[in-house]
């Protein structure tokens, strides 16, 4: 007992530490570290590896092969290099590629089985994982939502909320580890269908290695009851996150998800290489939303997270709409492109980004709007915000296939420049085989406008509140695409995001 | 309320002289009308007393209730109680005009250590004086300025004079750009504002403003300087003869 009491109060000084700090000098809200015992996989890449996360996550046999085509495929991938990101070599055999809670070793049976330490965390983050509502017996008030959460921590799921509420909706909501095991059906069915093992190095390196994430299945004709969301929470040093997510919505189904991520403050950069699928049937609809906040590096550009992302979404069936959002304002290095293909007809994509880049962050996103079916729509709408000593990339695709009659996309791009240091760049690609298809651009780029600042002002506003309301008024086209409770946090991340920017 | 004495202010990027000299005071609760031919120096006392960029004071000084605010940040002063209604208001796309006035009054309480008003109280006051400006709801809910006509804006800018209720109000060319009609109403906003504790420095090229908003003084402007000064009177000699005849005599 003496030994846990020890524990004990160093973790309390170390808070204490981490509190001072943060008030101090730290911008970043989130940089905090979780004092937990962890477990590692041994160092470095091999197919021992893999076997070994296979076996931690007690999958099938089917599971273990899958990975290991795909490891056995990365080993002979390059690193892509097209995109305006400069950051210095990965040691792909300097990183742990699984680290888990001693606390998690025995998948916990309920939320209150978790570790308080790992539910400590999340109520820091702000991310209920209780279901106070549920307990309580009552229903919630009106107006107030309530949203279902999967809690991924380095590389494993803690715990998911309303599991039993949403069952008896005919919805599952749960860890793509449990999914593997309890429904392996539609994990064989989808797993890899929109994002295939192949498909990209960083893609195809998550196959090998992904350890958890969210499964998402909603059966025909369900609306969702409840928005879902995933929270993911880097803790573990010299660790990559590879998570894994699925959704599924069937015949007329819809739901919105939000995902949400933070990672310590650390001066070493550490990798994140997600893969998320969305797969929609007839009718069906999803709306995905981000808010990226991993760690950004310094002002120095030392640390961070590199984000190595791969997300797609397949409109299968006839009429079905996906819609991503995303607020990216973390990261050292962006690497994202949240894509929709237009397979049925009247189908339709949209993608509202806000991507913001401060002090020595690159940023290189955009989308893909791959135009199959007749009728198929597109919007893009992109904010990319640059201070700092930043590099922010918008690089899109628009393809209008040869039977996609009548195919249309609208594209508008906007960069708004902070100080004289930082850079914005367009990269359209338009490729267009049919003649009935309407592929609309328009760019423009601007600087965050003296007139504008000298007007605030003298009106009231200190300079950097006088920022933060010309960039949100810059980006309201994408805030108002988020879901209320997001738009709030995401408008003061921007704030946030922006500190320091001028003067 | 305001002293200005022996300001020599030039350009900050290139060596130019625009004040040389400027000494002007204005009484609590008073309007004082500077007139004066384009170039005069104008519109740079206005952008200086509220601290805009790109100018350089390299003499004298200006006091607002006693406290000299050329050191100050722009919206140090706007808390002290200075406003300036732009000649040109700026547009902020994508902010919606009540967001805008909401984030300015409540940063002015908060500087000045008040309670920031709640949405309902806000929303109350600026419904009430939004109607005398003949500011309908959808003017407050577009984005500022943007799309917004010549009388539009200036009467927004009045609407936020009203909102923010300042000591010292200096207008800088108020009526350009307006028809009579639109003159008239702002007018009639700055009318409602006059105060025993609040004052006034309009700017303006013409003497037609001044037929709706009476000063008390009046001073002509030449050359970065105040040539002349006098009652209401002077701006109708002004409106007579022009400037050339006040400035030969002065010359």
């Amino acid at each position: 007992m003496a030994a846990l009491d020890d524990v004990q109060v160093k973790e309390g000084v170390d808070q204490e530490t981490v509190d001072a700090v943060q008030s101090v000098g730290g911008k970043y809200k989130y940089g905090f570290e979780t004092d937990i015992e962890i477990e590692y996989a041994p160092k470095g890449l091999n197919e021992d590896i893999v076997r070994l996360i296979s076996e931690k996550n007690k999958e099938p046999e089917w599971m273990l092969e899958w990975r290991l085509a795909a490891y056995r495929r990365w080993l002979q991938m390059e690193e892509p290099d097209w995109a305006m990101v400069d950051y210095p070599e990965i040691d792909f055999q300097d990183q742990y590629y699984y680290a888990r809670p001693k606390s998690m070793a025995e998948k916990p049976k309920s939320l209150d089985d978790v570790d308080p330490k790992l539910l400590e965390t999340y109520a820091k983050l702000g991310i209920p994982l209780k279901e106070q509502a549920l307990l309580a017996g009552v229903e919630a008030p009106e107006g107030d939502r309530r949203v279902a959460v999967d809690a991924v921590f380095d590389s494993v799921s803690v715990g998911t909320t309303f599991k039993d509420e949403l069952a008896k909706a005919g919805v599952i909501f749960c860890s793509i580890s449990e999914a593997i095991q309890d429904h392996p059906e539609l994990v064989k069915k989808y797993l890899g269908s929109v994002v295939p093992q192949s498909d990209n190095y960083y893609a195809t390196l998550n196959s090998a290695v992904f350890s958890d994430g969210s499964f998402v299945y909603i059966p025909e004709g369900t609306k969702c009851p409840m928005e879902l969301s995933t929270y993911f929470r880097i803790n573990a040093e010299n660790t990559g996150q590879f998570e894994r997510t699925l959704i599924i919505a069937e015949k007329g189904a819809y739901v919105s998800y939000l995902e949400g991520c933070t990672a310590p403050q650390r001066d070493i950069a550490q990798l994140h290489a997600a893969v998320v699928e969305l797969v929609l049937l007839e009718d069906a609809e999803i709306k995905y939303s981000t808010v990226q906040n991993w760690f950004p590096g310094d002002e120095e550009g030392k640390g961070g997270i590199y984000n190595f992302v791969t997300k797609r979404a397949d409109c299968r069936g006839d009429r079905s709409k996906v819609m991503w959002t995303q607020v990216e304002t973390g990261s050292a290095v962006t690497w994202k492109y949240p894509s929709c293909i237009l397979r049925g007809d009247d189908s339709q994509g949209e993608f509202y980004s806000i991507a913001i880049a401060n002090n020595m962050q690159q940023a290189d996103t955009g989308t893909k709007m791959i135009h199959l079916g007749k009728n198929t729509k597109s919007r893009i709408v992109s904010k990319g915000i640059s201070a700092g000593k930043a590099q922010n990339t918008y690089r899109g695709l628009v393809s209008m296939h040869p039977k996609a009659q009548n195919a249309r996309n609208y594209t508008q791009c906007d960069s708004l420049l902070i100080g004289d240091k930082c850079g914005a760049h367009t990269v359209p690609y338009i490729e267009v085989k049919n003649n009935s298809a309407r592929v609309e651009h328009e760019a423009t780029t601007s600087k965050v406008d003296d007139e504008q600042l000298f007007y605030c002002r003298q009106r009231g506003m200190d300079e950097e509140e006088a920022v933060a309301l010309v960039v949100n008024g810059f980006c309201k086209d994408v805030l108002q695409a988020l879901p209320m409770e997001f738009a709030m946090e995401a408008q003061a991340l921007v704030a946030i995001s922006l500190e320091g920017s001028v003067g | 309320m305001l002293e200005i004495k022996n300001l020599h202010v030039g350009l900050e990027e290139e060596d130019k002289q625009i004040l040389k000299g400027v000494n002007l005071t204005v009484e609590t609760g008073k309007v004082h009308a500077i007139m004066g031919p384009n170039g005069s120096g104008k519109s740079t006392l206005s952008y200086v007393l509220s601290g805009k960029d790109g100018y350089e004071v390299t003499d004298g000084s200006a006091e607002l209730e006693g406290v000299d605010i050329l050191d100050m940040e722009p919206e140090e002063r706007a808390a002290a109680g200075l406003f300036l209604a732009f000649q040109y208001p700026v547009e902020i796309p994508g902010v919606g005009n009540m967001t805008f006035l909401r984030t300015a009054v409540n940063a002015q309480r908060k500087a000045r250590g008040e309670e920031e008003l709640s949405a309902a109280e806000f929303l109350k006051v600026v419904r009430e004086k939004a109607k005398s400006l003949k500011i309908d709801a959808d003017m407050l809910k577009r984005p500022v300025n943007v799309g917004f006509s010549g009388g539009e804006k200036k009467r927004n800018e009045i609407l936020q004079m009203a909102m923010l209720e300042p000591k010292m109000c200096i207008l800088d060319e108020t009526d350009s750009g307006l028809d009579v009609d639109a003159m008239k109403l702002v007018a009639e906003g700055v009318n409602a504002l006059r105060d025993a504790g609040r004052s006034f420095l309009v700017i303006t090229h013409y003497q037609r403003l001044l037929d709706h908003i009476k000063p008390d003084v009046v001073h002509i402007m030449a050359d970065g300087k105040i040539v002349k000064t006098g009652g209401p009177e002077l701006a109708l000699e002004v409106e007579n003869n022009g400037y050339a005849d006040i400035l030969a005599e002065v010359a």
